[in-house]
């Protein structure tokens, strides 16, 4: 009986609560993973951004992030799919998109968008790395006594090189020309992958929040926002434990030193590194922060001015039910605070640190409140929904769609990293790679 | 044939097998057209008819194994009252699926709402269903082409290809749509179309007590319900959306939304 009844919670019931004049059917179908799946594929598209920066407008300053930023993005590109696998109702049909897309859909082409966003940014990092793997695979092969690690190594190497040995100056340059279009070639689609996540929202013309034709703009603007923030976060992370880990000699830390053997760069170099490309960075962050507040707030304008039909009840979401989550995180912690932070002199390493986790902070909320706040209201305009995140699961259902779901989504870019990063050092020295 | 099978050799064609169509046991949409090309499914709805008893929600769940419990349905009926300043206050409990007993308006987390009948100008029910849009907002969004419409204009869903992304369920401006409790895919009205492609009428039309839902073929002139459209004030939902709907109304309010 008890299983019947749990049975017989529909989907979104769990999570909704009504008020008001709601229809029978309307519960927030799209909850948080929904939230995640623009937030992931936006931190994506940033990071590949900020390191086509480098490789294609040559800003040398962000050299050292740069390789950084497209190894993680690459660890970060299975992860865009994930919330929305977790999302489907029927997760193993997923495929079916790639199977019988029907064009109409903006949803039909992520799979054709994504495979070509991945094979983009894969070939680039053969490309960057390729010299690298060569070296590695003379190196290993020199080794007489290779331990476990570098044993599966070799392996890896011998096969990601695809037989392409040939170290000539030549075929570095030429190597060296492939990730400049290739970099070049994946901005435009890093930001259509992005942008078009955008259009899935802002083509929903049943819904008052979300048809705006800006909501594509105003998503790759934020995306960059966040990729950038994320890898000025990331990276100082990363080189708070390498430092840390240097000095202590825990190399298990040092994922890339465990597979190639001992770090190069001693810890003074770290440290100067770090304070420098993440202060870089952040005037990158800055730039594109003001684009994506501009955006943002003449959508709000524009809508207030126009006031159509929807206004009322939008009125009501915005002013009222979300004031909280939006002028408060959104934009006056999310925004306006880390704009000032960056914007003040004498900046340094930890306030721009301090100032990309508000900046992601942020973001998320910006997405959440497109997400959510979208389905805050009744088709009639007559009623609300108010969304409760799952975080005690009690069923699949409610860790999928709730806070379990939702870490797991955050943490499995992390350990990619920590694998990808015994394959493809991402913190090399300058020299060492393009 | 059961509908399921219905259901299920209809997914062959969305999945384009090849399998000869001979060798299944096969309505097919267009070979229906075929017989009948003068054909478009319409319904009607008589505002001024309906009670809220809630008959055609109980059918139609019955009919449609579309678990009693389930805080969802493919049908429902809402109650409108007009106060005399002007105020509309609106309620539909679980669907409407056991009629309106009480005065009371249920308003969710707001509770339930008595308005005294002093400051009643007007009240009366609307049912709803999916309106089987020429255009459907759901056809379009649906990214493995799952949701599809036949050619006698009906909008159905594959349950077999359906992978559960709620897409249609946002995009329809009328909130028909929702996720079948047992089958974990979308679901909606289909105006019953297993009965009405062998002749039948839809179980709601069939279960109402006073004749407020009306199946019809609206290429026909001598079909009732064409030539109630010819001959009547009717109106449509939300037609701002442009998603021309099929499902027409007597005595539509303003307030109606
Ligand atoms: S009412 Fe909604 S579900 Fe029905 S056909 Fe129109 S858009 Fe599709
Ligand atoms: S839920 Fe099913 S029918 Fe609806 S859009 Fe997604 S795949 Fe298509």
């Amino acid at each position: 009986m008890v299983e019947q009844v749990a049975q017989m919670i529909v989907h979104g019931e769990a999570w909704t609560i009504k008020d008001l004049f709601v229809l029978p059917n309307e519960y927030v179908y799209w909850s948080i993973q929904i939230v995640m799946y623009p937030y992931m594929t936006g931190l994506v598209a940033g990071a590949f951004v900020l390191s086509s920066l480098y490789h294609v407008f040559n800003v040398e300053k962000l050299k050292a992030i740069a390789r950084y930023a497209l190894v993680f993005s690459f660890a970060l590109l299975p992860v865009a799919m994930m919330p929305l696998m977790l999302h489907l109702m029927q997760p193993l049909r997923g495929i079916h998109v790639l199977m019988t897309p029907h064009f109409t859909s903006a949803i039909s082409a992520f799979g054709i968008v994504f495979m070509a966003y991945a094979c983009i940014v894969a070939a680039e990092i053969w490309f960057v790395y390729r010299k690298f793997i060569v070296e590695s695979i003379h190196r290993l092969e020199q080794k007489s006594n290779r331990s476990g690690l570098e044993k599966i190594l070799l392996p890896i190497y011998k096969v990601i090189s695809l037989g392409a040995m040939d170290l000539s100056s030549e075929a570095l340059e030429s190597d060296h020309k492939a990730v400049k279009f290739l970099a070049g070639l994946g901005i435009p689609v890093a930001c259509f992958l992005h942008g078009y996540a955008g259009f899935i929202f802002g083509s929903v013309k049943a819904n008052a929040l979300w048809m705006t034709p800006l909501m594509p703009v105003i998503f790759i603007c934020s995306a960059i926002v966040s990729g950038i923030a994320l890898c000025i976060l990331s990276y100082y992370i990363f080189m708070e434990m390498r430092k840390w880990a240097a000095k202590r000699g825990k190399n298990w830390l040092l994922p890339d030193a465990l597979a190639q053997g001992g770090t190069a760069i001693p810890v003074e170099q770290l440290r100067s590194i770090q304070d420098h490309e993440v202060k870089m960075t952040s005037k990158y962050l800055l730039i594109f922060m003001t684009l994506a507040i501009t955006l943002e707030v003449l959508d709000m304008i524009f809508r207030g001015y126009t006031a159509v039909k929807s206004w009322d009840a939008l009125r009501m979401v915005i002013y009222e039910h979300d004031f909280m989550k939006i002028f408060v995180y959104q934009y006056g912690l999310g925004n306006f605070l880390p704009f000032l932070m960056l914007l003040l002199p004498g900046l340094t390493t930890r306030r721009a640190v301090i100032a990309s986790i508000l900046v992601l902070f942020g973001v998320f909320m910006m997405r959440w409140n497109v997400v959510i706040g979208g389905q805050a209201f009744s088709l009639t305009f007559a009623g609300f929904m108010e969304y409760h995140l799952p975080i005690i699961p009690h069923d699949i259902e409610t860790f999928k769609e709730g806070l379990g779901g939702a870490l797991s989504v955050i943490v499995t870019p992390f350990i990619i990293f920590y694998f990808l990063n015994m394959i493809f050092p991402a913190f090399m020295s300058d020299d060492e790679a393009h | 044939m059961k509908r399921r099978d219905f259901l299920k050799s209809t997914a062959v064609i969305v999945a384009g097998a090849s399998v000869s169509l001979s060798a299944l046991e096969f309505v097919d949409p267009k070979e229906l057209l075929a017989a009948n090309p003068q054909l478009r499914w319409g319904f009607l709805v008589d505002t001024h008819k309906c009670v809220g008893c809630g008959f055609c929600v109980k059918a139609c769940k019955t009919e449609n194994d579309i678990p009693f419990e389930a805080n969802v349905t493919r049908t429902w009926v809402e109650r409108y009252v007009i106060k005399t300043d002007g105020e509309v206050v609106m309620d539909c409990p679980k669907g409407a699926r056991d009629g309106f007993t009480t005065k009371l308006l249920d308003q969710g987390a707001s509770g339930n709402r008595l308005i005294p009948e002093n400051e009643i100008a007007q009240a009366f029910f609307v049912p709803k269903l999916c309106n089987h849009c020429s255009t459907p907002a759901c056809v379009q969004v649906c990214p493995v082409g799952a949701t599809y419409q036949t050619a006698d204009g009906t909008v159905l869903v594959d349950r077999t290809w359906c992978i559960g992304c709620g897409y249609c369920i946002m995009g329809c401006p009328y909130g028909v749509r929702f996720f079948h409790p047992v089958e974990h895919v979308a679901d909606k009205c289909t105006f019953c179309y297993h009965r009405i492609s062998k002749g039948g009428n839809t179980a709601c039309a069939q279960a109402c007590p006073f004749g407020a839902r009306q199946i019809g073929n609206l290429k026909d002139p001598n079909d009732p319900v064409a030539q109630a459209l010819m001959n009547q004030r009717v109106g449509v939902l939300r037609d701002e959306y442009g998603t021309k709907p099929n499902v027409y109304y007597i005595g539509l309010n303003k307030e109606v939304r």
